[in-house]
């Protein structure tokens, strides 16, 4: 576990489609697979929105109208390459400070024609600092330091 | 004296002082003469919290030279990497049911 660059969480996928396919569903139908409880909003969201377009971001819009801004599309190469800003604190706050943002990367590579390899990497996370830089903001916040220290704790006891 | 359940962050954190420590800790490592330069307290009482919030896991110690360091534990950016890296594999094995099903229907 220390030998673990904690900055850094890669993942990888297979997945039976063209790269095309793959690609399109990715940022069209983003939505559909984050986890649906993983949003900001304080109203059910309906829908996720990619906008597929270096300069665009992706955002959650709720039943109300609202919008949450929570990523900025930073490159968009169909179908082979897509990069976007993580503007979520620590804290589960939208961060407006692209210097405490980490990134995302995500490469899709052709197998065959009908099989599409999917990298992933969310580097930089240190950059959103250990969430300490926003304790004066987010310690009374139950989002905050209890849940930051509840899964710490949960680390340590090994859970 | 010792009213708080040991290793527990959260109650170490309860305090004003504490979480001012934590956030001037935030910015560098630092002495403790350098946290008591900065706090409306004595050398004494910054030792007295830092021992605190060593004990709850949020704070380390390295000697460098004679002086004491202190700086905050790296288990901000691990608890950070943790909730991440859980959310990306259900992300991706979502996004497989999403790709592979289409097709599917198609057929």
């Amino acid at each position: 576990m220390t030998d673990v660059d904690h900055t850094i969480v890669r993942r990888q996928i297979v997945v039976e489609a063209p790269i095309e396919q793959a690609f399109t569903v990715f940022t069209d139908r983003f939505g559909d697979f984050k986890p649906a409880e993983h949003n900001l909003m304080a109203s059910q969201i309906t829908e996720t929105v990619f906008e597929p377009h270096v300069g665009g971001h992706i955002f959650d819009r709720a039943l109300d109208g609202s919008e949450c801004h929570w990523a900025r599309v930073l490159a968009y190469e169909p179908p082979d390459r897509v990069v976007f800003s993580w503007d979520i604190s620590p804290y589960w706050q939208i961060e407006t400070d692209p210097e405490h943002t980490s990134e995302v990367e995500v490469r899709f590579i052709a197998e065959t024609d009908q099989r599409t390899r999917l990298e992933l990497e969310h580097r930089n996370i240190d950059r959103h600092g250990p969430g300490w830089e926003g304790v004066r903001d987010g310690v009374d916040n139950d989002a905050g330091w209890p849940l930051y220290l509840a899964r710490y704790a949960a680390l340590l006891a090994g859970v | 004296m010792v009213t708080y359940e040991e290793g527990d962050g959260w109650a170490a954190l309860g305090d004003r002082t504490r979480r001012a420590i934590v956030v001037s800790l935030a910015e560098r490592p630092q002495s403790v003469g350098e946290l008591a330069s900065t706090l409306p307290i004595s050398r004494p009482a910054v030792s007295q919290h830092l021992k605190v919030l060593k004990n709850a896991g949020l704070v380390a110690e390295h000697a460098a030279g004679t002086r004491r360091i202190y700086e905050l534990n790296t288990a901000g950016v691990i608890a950070l990497h943790d909730q991440l890296d859980t959310f990306w594999s259900r992300a991706m094995s979502g996004f497989r049911d999403a790709v592979e099903q289409p097709a599917q229907e198609q057929s």
